[in-house]
């Protein structure tokens, strides 16, 4: 076991099941990210991704089992209670609002902890955000509303980033920068979980990859055995 | 003194003010009703009772407490709107998961039992409430005579309206506000307590009301159907405007009770269905309403 298991992980997720109405959609995940690293959720579209996402945030309408960040318990919090204790979420559809301004969509999330990047870095990491601050946010490409999704998590001095797919339908050159700008949030000390599809993305960044179907964790791959497990993870991945 | 476009200009001018102060209560109600509508997805059907019971604390305070107009232009909104709050905490948030219907009749339902109760008390005549010495008389303008009591109530409105909006449009709470109205869920997951801001939305609503209610005391004196009488009037500039619209609502208020103003001088017959015209053609032509968006 690596010495950073040892210490209270960042996150720790133990037998999650979660359910919409009544459908159950994870069946126990099992799984744990020690600070400082940058993971990745692998699986196809429907085995729980998102869901696992939503279900530390406490979005989801029913979870059951454990979540713990930094050993406190979430499941079973009011989710603005969750979004208070420094875990910064990055939604699928991006969730830019249409009725703010880029730098209002930028200052919304309130500080809820002292050490978040300051305005001046955010602007160091997204220089193209800086022109466009009078626009309303939905006017944005794309890719910058991509990079505006994550800046204005960056503000409030989250330490865990949850990033659900965020190189999805995006140019290769915007990618790119997304992978500059994870990698030096790696650097900054920042816990990242990645949800993505795109594995070729994933492998340059990521420490550990975990891989979900049908509502559970399956396998844990190191990044440095992806290249031995590739025929495995294609054939789980349907790619 | 001669004539604009054959109508004498006192007759004119004197309808445009009727226009204007029917104007300031259609905004200044309107727009508490986009507020709430806009976070609450709640059609307040209660929004004419609120209005009344507005002018009725104020009544009250006078007459049994001796609390003033001005003073009363600042309590009587802050009883309404912990009574608004009150209704919001015990009812209203059981039926946010269901459709917006049963927000509807509930209100509705409330409406009904508010108006009754002060009916089965106060009869329906009403009660005279003074015009405050201060805004007692009126400027001779040469072309009209304007009452000093009704100029304020326009500046008051506009002055209320246009701070509101400032609010919400430009202030980090109001971005909260228009972000909640969105996406609540997100907003949550950043940490905003988006139940106590559902809450106090609806209380900064109903206080609107009953702000209305008490500028309105003087001039159309406190009675139990004074609500009854207004709010369909003002669900149809509601309509007109577009739901959730904060400009829209303080536009099209103003306008309409101007464009009513018109109607009477120039054809009399029509004035009081001129608003419901407007409506159907605008439902026609834009079904979201002049500002609105479609959603």
């Amino acid at each position: 076991m690596p010495e950073a298991m040892l210490e209270t992980p960042m996150l720790e997720i133990k037998d999650l099941h979660a359910y919409y109405g009544e459908s159950h959609v994870l069946h126990g995940v099992t799984l744990s990210i020690p600070a400082g690293e940058v993971v990745t959720l692998l699986g196809r579209n429907g085995a729980g991704k998102t869901t696992t996402l939503r279900s530390i945030m406490g979005i989801v309408p029913r979870a059951e089992g454990s979540i713990r960040l930094q050993g406190k318990e979430l499941v079973g919090l009011a989710p603005f209670r969750i979004g208070r204790l420094g875990i910064g979420f990055v939604p699928e559809e991006r969730g830019i609002f249409a009725s703010l301004d880029v730098e209002e969509n930028l200052m919304l999330p309130p500080q809820v902890q002292p050490g978040g990047l300051s305005v001046a870095e955010i602007f160091e990491l997204f220089p193209n955000l800086k022109e466009r601050l009078r626009s309303q946010g939905t006017r944005l490409s794309g890719g910058e509303q991509q990079m505006l999704a994550i800046a204005r998590i960056l503000r409030t001095g989250a330490r865990l980033l949850l990033l659900d797919e965020p190189t999805e339908g995006l140019a290769p050159v915007i990618i790119q920068q997304i992978g500059r700008v994870i990698r030096t949030l790696k650097e900054k000390g920042f816990t990242v979980l990645l949800v993505e599809q795109n594995f070729r993305f994933a492998a340059t960044l990521a420490d550990r990859h975990y891989v979900m179907e049908d509502g559970r964790v399956v396998d844990m791959i190191p990044n440095d055995q992806l290249e031995a497990k590739m025929d495995q993870l294609h054939e789980r991945l349907g790619v | 003194m001669g004539t604009v476009f054959g109508i004498p200009p006192q007759a004119l001018f004197g309808q445009l003010l009727l226009g204007l102060i029917n104007g300031s209560f259609y905004a200044l109600l309107s727009l508490g009703l986009a507020v709430i509508f806009g976070m609450l997805n709640v059609i307040n059907f209660a929004h004419g009772a609120l209005y009344m019971l507005g002018a009725f604390v104020a009544w009250w305070l006078l007459t049994t407490v001796g609390l003033g107009y001005w003073p009363a232009l600042l309590v009587a909104p802050l009883i309404v709107g912990a009574f608004g709050i009150l209704l919001e905490k015990t009812l209203l948030s059981r039926l946010y998961k269901l459709d917006h219907l049963y927000g509807l009749l509930l209100t509705f339902g409330l409406a009904l039992i508010i108006e009754g109760m002060f009916r089965h008390w106060y009869g329906s005549s009403g009660m005279p409430y003074p015009i405050p010495d201060a805004l007692k008389g009126g400027q001779n303008l040469g072309f009209m005579f304007l009452p000093n009591y009704r100029a304020w109530v326009v500046v008051a409105s506009l002055v209320v309206c246009l701070a509101t909006w400032f609010l919400i449009e430009r202030t980090r709470l109001g971005a909260y506000l228009r972000a909640a109205t969105e996406n609540p869920v997100l907003v949550q997951a950043f940490g905003i307590n988006v139940p106590v801001m559902i809450t106090l939305t609806y209380g900064f609503g109903v206080a609107l009301a009953g702000l209305a209610g008490v500028l309105a005391a003087p001039i159309y004196q406190v009675n139990p159907l004074m609500g009854s009488n207004l709010i369909i009037v003002v669900f149809a500039v509601v309509v007109i405007g577009g739901m959730g619209s904060i400009m829209g609502a303080i536009v099209t208020g103003f306008g309409l009770g101007l464009l009513e103003g018109m109607t009477k001088v120039f054809y009399p017959e029509a004035s009081n269905i001129v608003i419901f015209v407007v409506m159907a053609i605008v439902l026609l032509l834009k079904p979201a309403g002049l500002f609105g968006r479609e959603r």
